[in-house]
């Protein structure tokens, strides 16, 4: 009953709403999105300048609550009040909506070519043969560092483990500071800022992910195990009571100046630039020798597709090849530093912080987060063991390996790839 | 009786009609969703269809390590929960309402209502300034500790194994120790001065006078408080997911049944939700708490009825 309700509802706030736009002649594009955040920008900066040069289309942008936008969406899209254009979720949520036929096949748009085969696999049929969103952004992972720190204990930024290993040691020597600003309680940080952060290095990328996937490699290999081990070497490093530390707690050590090293994603920038007093410099995820091929995780979270049941299917398509265009990508990377466009064509941005985090495309291979591609649909969930299990690791309660059995155990009770 | 004797007295309809508001909300708000629960939880969505599977999900539940593992963790996470409220909360209950009831202490009125407040703060208040006062780096915690000296015995408790669950049940009991205290406030201060008077003139007065007449005397609400106390913590969800997210870290050892059903039923990051699965531990969540219940009316209630006048 209150689904219906709630259906009634948004069927007439959608009538209301596209009564009032009606008098216009020109086609109206409404723009589903959960990122409210965003809602000046695309007001003040991207509408306009598509208007600009799309003279009889208007765009609408009109984003609900992030927790309710899954639900709210679905019943949108069932009751066929959804906007033209949809904002997508990586991977399976959005693989969900294009199989039940709420998301038009984009693989033919042009500007889909603007983009690598990694930017588009977050929303592509599992075979990579239909893609169904345009892909908007993703957040690059690395290490933040306080430059003033580093300048006061002569550091070099460390580029190698050896190097980056001796850093601690000497800011953990020296007192002033705490070496490394990471907290378990969370759980996600160790994974997300700890595993996947440093794990690309040791399973070459995209190689070892895809071979995960078919299952040619096991997560209790060497080079899935490895990342583990140097995990568990982290452990000095943290603050006191690491165990109960939460991520805003990582954060303030780090932007009040308690803390120099700070295993980041890019979406931090934003608030590290407002928060921190003293400069800030990044570096990407040290490899074993100097000279190696450095891996980052440049994960994909965010794009646009194409509502199936839209009746402006073609000005839609044009706003969605302007999406993939680099004066899309222009606009949206230097009005939200750290959320990194896709687009394969170099874009400029201001942020120094940015910059340095964008440069490691160019000389090294980007990957996404090892998980979240197919891995995580069953029981147990794998993205939400390895949050528990990093946590563990660097608590000292699992060995890696044990911890990485585990993982391959849960795993393989559900997951029997090549069939 | 009255039957046979009046033969043609009308049906009496005000009975159904000053019954029925209640019973349609009641059964539109408790016993449908009840139902559906039931129900939901013999289904299984195969396909994109509801499928009935009679009680798959439940062999799922039991006999799947992935899944038993976690159901018998948070069972048994849940009964050390409820342990901590009866061991803790319950005594220190009685003896705050024990003390508040003592003609001779002053400003009882204040502690009665300073003891009771913490009961109406929100649970996302209680879990953050409990993350903060117990937090390493910025909580008072460490930092009273070291007033006194005892800064050795600081750890991260939220954070480790070993503690976080009973640092979590002594948050909760710190909590909702008002409602043991004002119950038994209530229930001591109606005992009858005769009773009282009649102990003195027997000569049994100061500590026996609380173990032997007025404890007697309570029983019945310190029962009313442990079946209070039961189904609330097995039903608790709030205060872990404030406090530790629904992954219920550190490795799980604050997982109780409510944050375990959450995980199953709406998901949780990249794991989809599973409403049939999630239904089956609500079942079982829902059979646990009859069955305690039961074993409280059956066995325990019908003896302490004796005590009463």
């Amino acid at each position: 009953m209150t689904r219906k309700l709630l259906t009634a509802l948004l069927l007439g706030t959608s009538i209301l709403g596209t009564a009032g736009l009606a008098h216009a002649a020109d086609v109206t594009l409404n723009i589903e999105s959960w990122r409210g955040d965003d809602l000046t920008i695309w007001k003040d900066k991207l509408i306009p300048a598509f208007e600009a040069k799309n003279p009889g289309i208007k765009v609408v942008f009109a984003p609900s609550a992030p927790t309710e936008y899954d639900a709210a969406l679905g019943a949108k899209l069932a009751a066929g009040s959804a906007g033209d254009l949809i904002t997508c979720r990586p991977f399976d949520k959005s693989l969900e909506l294009f199989k039940k036929g709420n998301l038009a096949d984009l693989s033919a748009l042009p500007g889909m070519e603007n983009f690598s085969p990694v930017a588009k696999a977050a929303w592509q049929t599992d075979d990579g043969k239909s893609s169904f969103c345009v892909p908007m952004a993703s957040v690059i992972h690395g290490f933040i560092y306080n430059k003033d720190a580093f300048d006061k204990l002569g550091i070099k930024v460390p580029t190698t483990r050896d190097e980056f290993f001796a850093a601690l040691d000497k800011i953990k020597a020296d007192g002033t500071y705490i070496p490394m600003a990471m907290g378990t309680k969370d759980l996600w940080e160790a994974a997300t800022m700890g595993y996947q952060n440093i794990g690309p290095n040791y399973w070459k990328g995209e190689d070892g992910r895809a071979a995960l996937i078919k299952g040619e490699q096991k997560l209790t290999d060497a080079d899935w195990v490895a990342p583990y081990a140097e995990l568990a070497k982290w452990k000095p490093y943290l603050g006191d009571g690491f165990e109960a530390q939460t991520y805003p707690d990582s954060q303030n050590l780090f932007t009040l100046g308690r803390a120099a090293i700070y295993p980041a994603g890019s979406w931090e920038i934003g608030l590290f630039n407002t928060q921190a007093q003293f400069k800030m410099g990044a570096f990407p995820p040290p490899v074993e020798k100097a000279g190696d091929t450095c891996y980052i995780s440049d994960h994909t979270d965010i794009g646009m597709g194409l509502n199936a049941a839209s009746k402006n299917a073609d000005a839609a398509k044009t706003f969605l090849s302007w999406v993939a265009s680099p004066d899309f990508a222009t606009i949206y990377a230097n009005a939200l530093p750290g959320f990194f466009s896709l687009n394969s064509s170099p874009v400029k941005m201001e942020d120094p912080l940015a910059q340095e985090f964008v440069s490691w495309r160019d000389k090294c291979k980007s990957t996404i987060r090892s998980t979240y591609q197919i891995l995580s649909r069953g029981t147990p969930n794998l993205e939400n063991e390895t949050w528990v299990e990093s946590a563990n690791v660097i608590n000292g309660t699992d060995t890696p390996e044990a911890a990485a059995k585990k993982l391959q155990d849960g795993l393989d009770s559900w997951y029997k790839p090549g069939k | 009786m009255a039957a046979e004797t009046r033969p043609k007295r009308p049906f009496r309809w005000h009975i159904g009609v000053f019954l029925a508001p209640a019973l349609l909300v009641y059964t539109a708000i408790m016993i449908l969703p009840l139902a559906g629960t039931l129900q939901l939880s013999l289904f299984r969505n195969i396909e994109q269809h509801q499928v009935f599977v009679g009680f798959d999900n439940f062999r799922t539940l039991f006999g799947d390590p992935n899944w038993s593992v976690n159901f018998w963790n948070a069972l048994r996470n849940n009964v050390w929960f409820f342990i901590i409220h009866m061991l803790v909360q319950n005594p220190i209950g009685v003896m705050l309402a024990a003390l508040l009831s003592s003609p001779r202490l002053r400003f009882a009125a204040f502690y009665r209502t300073a003891i009771f407040v913490p009961t109406i703060l929100s649970f996302v208040i209680v879990g953050f300034a409990w993350k903060l006062i117990l937090s390493p780096l910025w909580g008072v915690a460490p930092h009273l500790m070291d007033l006194v000296g005892l800064k050795s015995f600081f750890t991260p408790w939220l954070g480790k194994e070993q503690y976080a669950l009973t640092a979590l049940s002594l948050i909760s009991v710190w909590q909702f120790i008002g409602i043991p205290m004002m119950l038994i406030y209530a229930a001591l201060l109606s005992i009858p001065e005769e009773v009282i008077e009649a102990a003195e003139c027997d000569g049994i007065t100061g500590m026996s006078q609380f173990w032997k007449i007025k404890l007697p005397l309570i029983l019945p609400s310190i029962g009313i408080i442990s079946i209070l106390t039961f189904v609330g913590n097995f039903n608790a969800f709030d205060l872990i997911y404030t406090a530790q997210g629904a992954l219920a870290g550190p490795n799980y050892s604050t997982d109780i049944l409510g944050t375990f059903l959450y995980r199953a039923f709406f998901g949780f990051q990249l794991q989809v939700g599973d409403p049939n699965m999630g239904a089956a531990i609500a079942t079982m969540m829902f059979l646990i708490i009859l069955g305690g219940v039961c074993v409280y009316l059956f066995l325990v209630q019908t003896r302490l009825r004796r005590y009463q006048f």
